[in-house]
């Protein structure tokens, strides 16, 4: 009885090395693990397959033992609570090329299935001071290192991971709505209705793609992590048709928009890369490059969004 | 247990029986509940959207309201406290009161946490998930333990008087009473040793309550001082927070002293005297509390922050008569009012405290809603709603959902027991004797 508990529990982790690390969702593993959902039923080849473990060790199986898995909420939620190892993701913001097309906004409102009052990302359009020039203003989630939000959520449904993403557990958050004030930057929204989000039949929630909304918790941008683990850039970088949004990793000293992909720390020298309100202390992972030799002017982006977008910016000016 | 006779018969009739305006007050005060109840109901089943708060304001009446009770409670904590450690022998036919008020109002705030909470059904999530880092979870534990620390202190005080209720018998009650006195009493009979574990229980749970009361406002402020938001990012609303709780707590104190002293007929026991010594204390605590709010909006003022500016800005424009009223009439005039010896009438002192009351109230409000109307990023919005904040009739029905149980509360307890200490009275004669 010890020795198959034994047994039962080293298969569990050998499946659990196996399926994560990659970060694939579907993977073949040893049906019975408790991790694990099957989902096909058996064939009977006697064929013997072999695989690549996520520590790169290659092993053989029987593929009559193998089946097609679909990982449990739960485990997505422990998976989505440790991020990537050995990445750290940053984000440029090319403030000089944007003119408020909002791509971003829409690509991210179908991505995350938000009703059309949630902007995870927001267009501002800012002035520093009545002597200096207005400017568009995307701002996304800054995923700071020192987030307010994780700090002052009382049940952990906000939390930060290892690669830096800061994600909200939609079925953790009690709605105390403390993030919201905490944060400087009024980058969360939250679900003051139902969102009537119709979901497909059999679909799991994982805080990484964070669908449907749910009524009375919090949501935010979230760097997209469900196409970052498939080594993708975020939704909104890649609908920009100005490529304003760099996505990338620091480690690794990249930022691409998808067309280009540049250096990171030359970029930042070169154009003078800052964050926002640096003052506050709380470590952005955003970047921005300031509004300089624009491609458009600013009152472009004023031309095409429709009126109620438009009485927005109708008091903009400096503060 | 024998008590007074005199005592008794001025005390006890409120027990036994129970006139129509009661019952008429008490219906009122129920149909309010009712609509707050309703009010309630359209909050879970609609969600949230049909408060007046969105995506800035995040927090409004409810967060205002549950300062404001958990203020009530721990002022009246320190008052009843501070009175009995310092054998203050006036003290006696309003510490009663002052306890009440503490154990109601602390019961009552949560429920305004809760009202403000978008999942309702998660709540014990706080227990089970709790992570300390979280200034919630430090007032989770605050108010969890002066809940319990001043219902002790509360029943502490009750349990002579219920051994005396039991051992009244021309006390004319239902059987039932007289078998929840007895209970309650739990065998106090009045001999010298229980008399000294009562008295020395109740000094170590009044310093107790002190202690707590203070960390606990001092915790509730720290959820606004640690944030960085303008105007909620300050140092100083620890004792601030502290010194407005003692302030709205001694204006209920008055408020309720002068209710009951019509309604119940205490003419005879709580007197000018007693109006007079409390309003003293009102001017001493709204001197500081005054100085207090003074200092914090003077910082702001005089520099040239840009987000401190923004938020006085807004103060002295769309709060400008809210913000006069609370931040100066609401001080000032009770100062005025208690401070000018011949204003000094028990109606005009009641009067004092009402208005401090409701001006601590806009204070709270003027704390919480014009910062969180002033974000650091400006607020580019198209809805109205999003820019600014206006209560919806649903928050108003809970909140004075909340004022109305405090009411029904107040009401069921002076049936059950005499709203004036009994056995506190009895000592009087005795300390009066021993000088």
């Amino acid at each position: 009885m010890a020795k198959n508990e034994l047994e039962q529990s080293s298969r569990r982790k050998f499946l659990k090395k196996f399926g994560m690390g990659v970060g694939v969702l579907s993977i073949a593993g040893v049906a019975g693990a408790s991790v694990l959902n099957s989902k096909t039923g058996k064939t009977s080849s006697g064929k013997r397959i072999k695989l690549l473990t996520a520590d790169g060790k290659l092993v053989e199986a029987n593929a009559d033992d193998l089946t097609e898995v679909t990982l449990s909420t739960d485990t997505l939620k422990e998976e989505a609570r440790k991020g990537l190892t050995g990445r750290k993701f940053v984000m440029v913001i090319d403030l000089a090329k944007c003119k408020n097309a909002r791509k971003c906004v829409e690509a991210c409102q179908e991505g995350h299935m938000l009703p059309k009052s949630h902007e995870w990302i927001r267009l501002y359009l800012l002035q520093d001071d009545k002597e200096t020039s207005r400017y568009w203003f995307p701002r996304p989630c800054f995923h700071c290192d020192k987030p307010m939000c994780v700090s002052v959520c009382p049940v952990g449904a906000t939390y930060k991971r290892h690669d830096g993403i800061v994600l909200v557990d939609n079925q953790r958050c009690i709605g105390c709505k403390f993030c919201m004030t905490g944060c400087p930057y009024s980058a969360r929204v939250f679900n003051w209705k139902d969102p009537e989000v119709k979901m497909p039949e059999g679909h799991q929630y994982d805080p990484e793609l964070n669908i449907p909304p749910v009524e009375g918790t919090v949501g935010k941008c979230i760097f997209c992590a469900d196409r970052v683990r498939k080594n993708e850039i975020p939704r909104c970088a890649a609908a920009c048709p100005m490529g304003v949004i760099y996505f990338g990793d620091i480690y690794e000293d990249t930022v691409t928009n998808g067309v280009e992909t540049l250096r990171l720390s030359k970029l930042m020298t070169d154009r003078g890369g800052f964050r926002y309100r640096e003052d506050l202390g709380t470590l952005p992972s955003v970047f921005y490059l300031p509004p300089t030799q624009r491609m458009f002017p600013v009152e472009r982006g004023l031309e095409n969004p429709d009126s109620t977008i438009k009485e927005r910016y109708k008091n903009a000016g400096p503060r | 247990m024998q008590a007074d006779n005199k005592l008794l018969k001025d005390l006890t009739p409120e027990i036994e029986g129970t006139k129509a305006s009661w019952y008429i007050t008490f219906s009122i005060f129920f149909i309010i509940f009712v609509i707050g109840i309703y009010g309630l109901v359209q909050q879970i089943s609609k969600g949230h959207i049909v408060t007046g708060m969105r995506d800035n304001v995040v927090w409004g009446v409810y967060i205002v309201n549950f300062i404001f009770f958990m203020g009530l409670s721990y002022a009246g904590a320190i008052l009843s406290g501070a009175l009995h450690l310092f054998h203050t022998s006036w003290r006696r036919p309003i510490i009663r009161l002052a306890e009440l008020i503490t154990v109601i109002s602390l019961v009552i705030g949560p429920f305004f946490i809760f009202f403000c909470i978008g999942r309702l059904d998660r709540l014990y999530f706080l227990f089970i998930h709790p992570r300390i880092q979280s200034p919630i979870t430090w007032d989770v534990i605050a108010i969890c333990t002066d809940l319990v620390g001043c219902f002790i202190f509360l029943y502490l005080s009750f349990i002579e008087d219920f051994a005396i209720l039991r051992d009244y018998k021309e006390l004319e009650v239902p059987n039932w009473k007289k078998k929840v006195y007895s209970i309650l009493s739990l065998g106090f009979t009045g001999t010298e040793q229980q008399r000294k574990i009562i008295a020395s229980a109740r000094t170590i749970m009044a310093t107790m309550i002190i202690a707590i009361a203070i960390i606990v406002y001092s915790v509730l402020s720290w959820i606004f001082g640690v944030t960085l938001q303008p105007g909620w990012h300050s140092t100083i609303f620890g004792p601030y927070f502290v010194i407005s709780a003692v302030f709205s707590g001694t204006g209920i104190l008055i408020i309720l002293m002068w209710i009951f002293r019509k309604i119940y007929h205490l003419e005879n026991y709580i007197t000018l005297r007693h109006f007079k010594n409390v309003g003293v204390l009102l001017i001493v605590v709204s001197a500081f509390y005054g100085y207090f709010t003074f200092s914090d909006y003077l910082t702001k003022w005089y520099g040239s922050v840009k987000m401190d500016s923004l938020l006085i800005d807004k103060l002295f424009s769309d709060y400008y008569s809210l913000f006069i009223f609370a931040n100066y009439v609401g001080i000032l005039l009770p100062i005025i009012i208690i401070g000018l010896p011949k204003f000094r009438t028990i109606r005009n002192i009641t009067i004092a405290a009402a208005i401090a009351l409701v001006a601590l109230w806009i204070n709270r409000y003027l704390i919480v809603v014009p910062t969180l109307e002033t974000p650091f990023l400006p607020i580019q919005d198209s809805r109205a709603e999003w820019v600014h904040y206006s209560p919806t009739w649903v928050e108003w029905s809970l909140t004075l959902a909340g004022i109305s149980v405090f009411g029904m509360l107040f009401m069921l307890v002076s049936k059950i027991a005499p709203i004036i200490s009994i056995s506190e009275m009895q000592e009087i004669d005795e300390e009066e004797l021993l000088k």
